[in-house]
């Protein structure tokens, strides 16, 4: 893993547990710093504009914008409104998705059986992150999945798969706005996105030294 | 991390009840969608129609849609691509999750015998009928930006702010339009992941019908996707036809195309039932 600089100013270094949510503010012109410390969790991410957080993340104009199903470095992190949130900067993964969302206790009834409805979930992680800043289950749109592995293939079969992220890997991205970071450590056991074993992340935030 | 031993046999159990449901998902399926619906075929019956309207390019349509009726949209021009959202009538926080659709599908292709899910594991529309099997679930709809980079400068109706303008009328706003799907949008993916447009997948006269499957809050926009190659913005008119759908037979395909779909049906079930008992 590449070492942050030594001249930079750690604004938050801070570790999320396995399953729970998380959130903090990241100003304009600082990095944000995702590590799957083990390996193999799957990560969901929302970004709202902090100064109006009727603009948000948007799945499927970042999606247009990049000209592929898949995010990486280079990527241009989208708003509903057109503008660039983040700019992905590093990527020592190369795998994350914005297609497949998060789980819910509803949506995995379907996919899983009714057996599965009374079991922890991203969504129910997002609505308690949420409601802190005032949003609700409306405001929570589909979202980015960092370390998650979901192929496409040209005949669009669809299917999340094992991630391949090691221990260690990492994403960055400098914010091009003030935004509001919502994460949910995924707790998903029904499907590989976290090879079916959640486990703790890294979440660092830091503004670039003067040197 | 070091897993216990019990661990361990707790994440191959859940591995070995993942690669049934994806072997039931992926296997069963597939083979039991039907082939697209004929150009000519369909036929509605004139006394089944409630209402018809043709939308201009670049305009869009709101209705709402009783449970158990359905809405043909034609592509009238055979240049359209039309987006839409949806809604609960009854309680608008719940909506069209295209994320949900795709993955719990285990497809992110929809043709007939395909579902529309939204975010509370419900089944909001069947898709009863469908000429094309090419459209959009991926990539959305167009924006002011979007079509300032296609057509340069000039006033282009795009389908974000239709749906802003849809939502305000349904006495909604922006925060509740949510990502789209696109009919009649030939959005693939190759191998690398790289989207590509596919014209020769839209035809004139290819047709889609939805019938909703709860009390549905509809917004319909017909303007260009912006991944449409054409240089000139001229977007044809749609054909919309709001119809009475059949009695559901208890073998009704969209309800028994897949475990999945079946399982979407039966939360319908439940939450109509609930609805039922309130009244």
């Amino acid at each position: 893993m590449t070492a942050i600089p030594a001249s930079a100013r750690i604004v938050l270094d801070t570790v999320i547990p396995a399953r729970v949510p998380w959130s903090a503010i990241i100003r304009k012109g600082q990095t944000l710093r995702i590590v799957d410390s083990h390996g193999q969790q799957a990560v969901d991410t929302l970004f709202y504009a902090a100064s109006d957080f009727g603009e948000r993340y948007s799945g499927q104009d970042t999606l247009r914008a990049q000209g592929s199903a898949y995010v990486t470095t280079g990527t241009r992190i989208m708003s509903t409104e057109g503008r660039t949130m983040l700019r992905m900067v590093a990527d020592s993964c190369g795998l994350h998705d914005t297609s497949a969302g998060a789980c819910s206790c509803e949506s995995n009834t379907v996919r899983f059986g009714h057996q599965t409805k009374y079991l922890h979930a991203c969504r129910e992680n997002f609505v308690l992150e949420a409601a802190k800043h005032g949003l609700s289950k409306r405001d929570i749109v589909p979202n980015l999945n960092f370390f998650m592995n979901v192929p496409l293939d040209p005949d669009g079969n669809f299917t999340v798969v094992d991630g391949v992220s090691k221990p260690g890997d990492y994403v960055e991205m400098i914010a091009e706005m003030d935004v509001l970071c919502l994460i949910s450590n995924c707790p998903q056991v029904n499907n590989p996105c976290n090879g079916f074993f959640p486990t703790p992340i890294q979440v660092v935030i830091y503004e670039a030294g003067e040197d | 991390m070091i897993l216990t031993e019990q661990e361990k046999a707790e994440v191959e159990a859940n591995r070995r009840r993942y690669e049934q449901h994806k072997a039931l998902g992926q296997q069963q399926a597939p083979k039991a969608l039907p082939p697209p619906t004929p150009r000519d075929g369909a036929p509605i019956a004139a006394d089944a129609i409630i209402h018809r309207e043709t939308v201009p390019g670049g305009w869009y349509y709101v209705t709402k849609l009783g449970r158990g009726e359905a809405v043909r949209i034609i592509n009238t021009s055979g240049t359209s691509c039309v987006s839409i959202q949806a809604w609960n009538a009854l309680d608008p926080s719940e909506r069209l999750n295209h994320a949900d659709t795709i993955k719990v599908q285990w497809a992110a292709s929809l043709r007939k015998g395909r579902v529309i899910l939204s975010d509370m594991g419900r089944a909001l529309l069947s898709i009863i009928e469908d000429t094309s099997g090419a459209h959009d679930t991926m990539v959305g709809g167009s924006n002011a930006a979007t079509n300032a980079a296609r057509y340069g400068a000039g006033n282009f109706r795009n389908t974000r702010d239709n749906f802003v303008l849809a939502a305000g009328k349904l006495g909604l706003d922006r925060r509740d339009v949510h990502p789209s799907i696109a009919f009649f949008a030939p959005v693939a993916v190759d191998s690398q992941g790289r989207f590509e447009w596919h014209g020769e997948r839209r035809h004139q006269g290819d047709f889609v019908d939805l019938r909703a499957e709860l009390d549905l809050l509809i917004a319909v926009s017909n303007c260009p996707h912006p991944l449409d190659p054409s240089p000139s913005y001229a977007p044809g008119d749609i054909d919309l036809i709001r119809y009475q759908a059949s009695q559901l037979a208890a073998d009704d395909l969209c309800r028994t195309v897949s475990l999945e779909a079946k399982r979407a049906f039966e939360n319908n079930a439940f939450y109509l039932a609930g609805a039922a008992g309130r009244a």
